[in-house]
């Protein structure tokens, strides 16, 4: 299997940006945004096809649309960036234009499905470092603001209280987000971000009692889910981003389903 | 030195005037009961002690200092209190979300912020349930959690935000006794925000009674008192004492009352709009 070289891509962007898309969904998820994250995913949409249309690649038209989208959603405010009516608009209005951008640019029509549903094994060494160098962007900037952010987070009133600005974190924290999204389209495409971004998050918080197991287990569980899909891919020849989001699934049910015994297991140091 | 001084403040919210050209002191050690009913700004006036409000007149000194964002010899705990009840996040975890958590960097807590922790989760009596998943843990051990994490910093003034809502009255009272035991054995200063009176006779030094934009600080029985309650509440009051107990009467139907003292602690929206409809 890693004999071929589009395999050793596609394990390698895969590593990348599970482990991306794990660190920053388990504050996604602690935060309750994760409708929030998967508009950002169509709002790139929009973007990937309109660079197409103007000659740039989709993968750069993916990330300034996403990025300029969640620092325009973070300024808004949250509790307006939270609302299910807001963001399911501009969710549809954005695969709308991408739809409209694809109209004039008939051509491109055949990349609609890799955007939509992406294509790991059509990645190649080039775009792997560019995930790469995105994927240390991200997660150094989310190293930086942990500390705030989680504060924040947890507490928005006290935090504010104590000098930190929740809505500056908010914003820098979707700017980072937008930034994992774009990456996690290359792997899954804009419609099953949520596979990566929430389900491993989701399932960590489950089982993890410390802010720093969960994003160990969310990021390991990522990595577990898009490196398995992609070799059931290889064997079956079904789709990867198919298996991809049938091991998050299954994950996540057997986190969250109520009788599994062996939930923590809060391990603290003594 | 007082803890909290307000010069002829001004404070406004949206366009309502919660508080009209206020002066008082509350001295340093004082434990103070905030009361007043639902709108009179209680939230507000602490909103502002903390540098998050700015007054449209007059000033505000906090511990000798013009109040400002960040102090960190104030301790809060807020009315809101996010959405982090349903997660599964260790209690321990959630405290130390607040240890230096103006500083960028990782959340991870060196071994000063371990004491800091440990210090603040022994004074509420915390530590053990502090192992176990917020979700898990009833809604008086998060009182406690919470209380612990205003306690962060070794604050010199505590300005806690209705701390008894969603609890039952047996949890109220040591709520109160655990805040009344802290404010003695640390010598500091608490303001302390309820619906009612009651719970808290005998625990506090002074009341603080807003209401109409106007504010009455002395003892329970120079502010709770007919005529005082009238000027605040802009109609006539009678004061009933029954037992020991204080009942507050608007034309013969008591004005507090503990409807809403049973409501989650993301109910608070729906205790004001059952305040309203048993008002209408």
């Amino acid at each position: 299997m890693l004999d071929y070289e589009f395999m050793r891509h596609a394990f390698a962007a895969a590593a990348v940006v599970a482990i991306v898309a794990g660190a920053v969904g388990y504050f996604l998820v602690l935060r309750g945004q994760t409708f929030a994250g998967h508009a950002l995913a169509h709002v790139g949409f929009t973007g990937a096809t309109g660079a197409a249309l103007v000659g740039i690649a989709p993968l750069w038209g993916l990330v300034v649309m996403t990025v300029a989208a969640g620092i325009g959603m973070g300024a808004i405010g949250e509790r307006l960036a939270q609302r299910d009516v807001a963001i399911g608009l501009v969710l549809a209005l954005s695969l709308g234009l991408g739809l409209l951008f694809l109209h004039f640019y008939t051509s491109y029509a055949s990349q609609t499905t890799t955007l939509l549903f992406g294509n790991v094994l059509a990645v190649d060494a080039g775009t792997v470092w560019i995930l790469a160098a995105l994927g240390a962007v991200s997660l150094a900037t989310l190293a930086i603001i942990a500390r705030p952010l989680l504060f924040a987070s947890l507490q928005p009133e006290l935090a504010e209280a104590k000098g930190v600005s929740p809505r500056l974190y908010g914003v820098l924290f979707l700017a980072i987000v937008a930034l994992a999204t774009a990456e996690c389209a290359q792997i899954v495409g804009v419609l099953l971000v949520f596979a990566l971004m929430v389900g491993p998050a989701a399932a960590a918080q489950q089982v993890t009692g410390t802010v720093a197991a969960g994003v160990a287990v969310s990021a390991v569980l990522a990595l577990f889910e898009a490196w398995f899909g992609i070799a059931l891919a290889y064997y079956t020849d079904w789709p990867s981003s198919f298996w991809i989001t049938a091991l998050s699934a299954a994950v996540y049910l057997l986190a969250a389903l109520p009788w599994v015994a062996w939930r923590p297991a809060v391990t603290l140091a003594d | 030195m007082n803890a909290i001084e307000f010069r002829g403040v001004g404070l406004t919210l949206g366009e309502r005037v919660v508080l009209a050209d206020v002066s008082l002191a509350i001295a340093a050690g004082e434990f103070v009961a905030v009361l007043g009913p639902n709108g009179a700004g209680k939230t507000t006036l602490m909103r502002a002690a903390l540098g998050l409000v700015q007054p449209t007149s007059g000033s505000i000194h906090v511990l000798g200092r013009k109040a400002t964002r960040g102090n960190p010899a104030v301790g809060y705990l807020p009315q809101l209190r996010g959405m982090a009840a349903g997660l599964r996040l260790s209690g321990r975890d959630f405290v130390a979300s607040v240890v230096n958590g103006h500083r960028l960097g990782l959340p991870i807590p060196g071994r000063k912020g371990h004491a800091e922790i440990d210090h603040a989760l022994d004074l509420v009596g915390a530590r053990e349930l502090a192992r176990r998943p917020l979700a898990e843990l009833s809604g008086g051990e998060r009182q406690r959690l919470l209380l612990a994490q205003a306690l962060i910093g070794r604050p010199r003034l505590l300005l806690l935000d209705e701390p008894l809502i969603s609890l039952d009255p047996h949890r109220e009272r040591a709520v109160i006794e655990l805040v009344r035991s802290l404010q003695q054995r640390l010598g500091i200063t608490v303001l302390f925000s309820a619906h009612e009176v009651n719970p808290l006779l005998g625990a506090i030094d002074r009341v603080l009674y807003l209401g109409g934009g106007q504010a009455a600080l002395g003892t329970v029985d120079e502010v709770i008192t007919g005529p005082v309650l009238s000027r605040l509440y802009g109609t006539q009051i009678e004061v009933v004492r029954l037992n020991g107990r204080i009942f507050v009467m608007a034309g013969g139907y008591p004005v507090e009352h503990d409807a809403h003292r049973h409501e989650p602690p993301a109910g608070h929206w729906h205790a004001a709009e059952r305040m309203h409809s048993d008002h209408a």
